[in-house]
């Protein structure tokens, strides 16, 4: 599986990322790189195993549904890069 | 290359510990030793942070708690901590533009644990950006130097990504260090810088408060001078934390006690599949001569087969990159760290993310997107996640015949960075022996053995049972005492 241009502009987008054409090539080469890499596991035969997401947690801890932290609001804004009215500012969103 | 030449930088934790009860000396001249070294030494690029004042603050509150007997476990005992780990009002930023001056308003459970365990912050480590790469290459705050030279004097890698942690226990410049470990973070710097690195079991250490990188892989460690030093931070380190809902409630051992057990009547497992296609001789005749150390200590050697060995690499870089990419959608220029503004809301993500993240992170996070997205999910990650499901049983299998795993720890001592691959899977290739652990869940000890023909530290890795860090500690230190490896700072 190789990946053009085209379609990791498309992932770029997805993950927020900015690929200006100068390093676009040198990221294709290299993407292309480790995907060639990962195709190996194709190799292994899979169609009865089940998938595993995580180790050593048989099972989630359950707690009890109760609020146990908050009234925090300065702490919370304390780094932020811009705050009016205890709220993050952003660029505007609705028109 | 500077010495700073101090008998009381020498010394291991457990020595500073008894050194600081008996009152010998102090913990504020114990931390001036550490600073002035610290000073001496800032071309290694160790640190991100140092934090002089805070550290001779809490080494007076030491002194008084000394004084009046009430010493805690790690009582002013000075300590690095990797940048990775949140410490309340001072600046955590993962080795990246895009946390630079970020002041966690929250400390770690770790560090926590370790604060109230009494040791003394010297301040924040120098790593990867966010613990991705190898070599300690990929650091906003510049690259790491290892102390240790080649004959030919070039600036080689401490490893990483905790090679701040690694050059600075190796140098003196931290008596231990808090490292993390996703693939190797821990032991392969560790095996770089010639001092002892432990991956805990996964759930071991909680990670709360640690900037999340691949969370089902993720697990803190101690990076130290000695096996019984690993022991002794661990100890701390260690706990369940119910907020961290993969932490875990077993209990901590007493880790100490375990060390001089012995390794009688153990099975030690020699796994086929890590001898690797081109492994440099030195390499290989350290691991022999390990086997050896531990058979004439009473243990008993078995070849063992752990046939899915060789994909673990391809599947932890679908596995990293997918939780990485997820897990780095928080840094977006809003609630803290860099903003990069732009005219809309997707303007100022796309400029503060392609900005604040260096270029191994952005591959990392463009892998990680495309294996989750739609139509390629189940082609890429799922299969990965089935892979190590595989991986994880072979272990299972191996841990029935033997009782402990005994590997070289990596493939390569430590290259010079001007040598850095150009090619990023060459790169990956130096975790090669350190990944399936992770995938696992399983705990690894790295432990300085012996040098290259280059005259560079080489270490050997010890993989247990999930939860039996005891076994990784009793074989440890027998190779420990075998080896006699005269550190950095005894050469």
């Amino acid at each position: 599986m190789s990946l053009d241009q085209e379609t990791i502009k498309r992932i770029a987008t997805l993950a927020r990322l900015k690929l200006n054409d100068d390093r676009m090539s040198s990221m294709q080469q290299d993407l292309n790189h480790i995907l060639h890499f990962i195709d190996q596991l194709n190799e292994v035969e899979t169609s009865h195993v089940e998938p595993m997401a995580g180790v050593n947690t048989p099972s989630m801890p359950f707690r009890k549904d109760v609020v146990n932290d908050g009234d925090r609001v300065a702490k919370i804004m304390e780094n932020a890069p811009e705050v009016a009215c205890n709220m993050f500012v952003v660029p505007k969103v609705v028109e | 290359m500077t010495h700073f030449q101090n008998d009381l930088i020498c010394l291991t934790l457990a020595e500073a510990k008894k050194a600081l009860s008996q009152k010998e000396i102090s913990s504020v001249e114990l931390t001036e030793a550490y600073l002035g070294a610290i000073a001496c030494n800032r071309h290694l690029n160790a640190y991100i942070l140092e934090t002089a004042e805070l550290a001779l603050e809490k080494a007076r509150e030491s002194d008084q708690r000394l004084a009046k007997g009430e010493a805690r476990p790690l009582e002013g005992l000075p300590l690095a901590i990797k940048d990775l780990f949140c410490t309340e009002g001072v600046q955590t930023t993962a080795g990246s533009h895009i946390l630079e001056g970020f002041k966690p308003p929250y400390e770690s459970t770790v560090t926590h644990n370790l604060k109230n365990a009494g040791s003394v912050f010297l301040g924040k480590t120098n790593m990867d950006e966010f613990a991705m790469g190898s070599a300690n290459i990929t650091s906003y705050y510049g690259n790491v130097i290892n102390p240790w030279k080649r004959r030919d004097g070039k600036d080689l890698t401490p490893g990483g990504s905790s090679g701040g942690s690694a050059a600075a226990v190796a140098a003196g410049l931290a008596l231990a260090a808090t490292g993390t470990d996703t693939g190797g973070s821990i032991r392969q710097p560790a095996a770089f810088s010639g001092i002892v690195g432990l991956k805990p079991t996964y759930g071991r250490c909680s990670r709360w408060g640690i900037v999340a990188f691949a969370s089902s892989l993720d697990q803190a460690g101690p990076m130290t001078r000695d096996v019984r030093d690993a022991a002794l931070m661990l100890e701390v380190m260690a706990s369940y934390d119910p907020k961290d809902s993969t932490s875990s409630s077993q209990n901590v051992p007493c880790f100490e006690k375990a060390i001089s057990k012995g390794v009688k009547g153990l099975k030690v497992g020699i796994p086929k599949e890590y001898q690797l296609e081109g492994m440099p001789d030195d390499i290989m005749k350290l691991w022999e001569k390990g086997a050896q150390w531990l058979k004439e200590a009473g243990a008993q050697i078995i070849e063992i087969s752990l046939p899915h060995t060789k994909y673990s690499l391809p599947t932890y870089y679908v596995l990293a990159p997918a939780e990485a990419s997820s897990n780095l959608a928080r840094y977006d220029g809003v609630r803290y760290g860099l903003r990069v503004p732009g005219k809309t809301l997707d303007d100022l993500y796309e400029n503060t993310r392609s900005e604040g993240f260096g270029v191994e992170v952005q591959r990392r996070v463009l892998i990680g997107t495309y294996v989750l997205s739609a139509g390629y999910y189940d082609a890429y990650y799922l299969k990965a996640q089935k892979v190590r499901k595989l991986i994880a049983q072979d272990f299972e299998l191996a841990f029935q015949k033997v009782d402990v795993i005994l590997t070289p720890t990596t493939p390569s001592a430590a290259f010079a960075i001007d040598e850095k691959p150009t090619d990023p899977v060459v790169m990956y290739l130096n975790d090669v022996l350190t990944v399936p652990a992770n995938l696992a869940g399983l705990p690894g000890l790295s432990v300085p053995a012996g040098l290259s023909k280059e005259g560079l530290p080489l270490g050997l890795q010890l993989l247990g049972p999930a939860f039996d860090e005891n076994v990784l500690f009793r074989a440890g230190w027998v190779l420990e005492e075998a080896a006699a490896f005269k550190s950095f700072l005894e050469r």
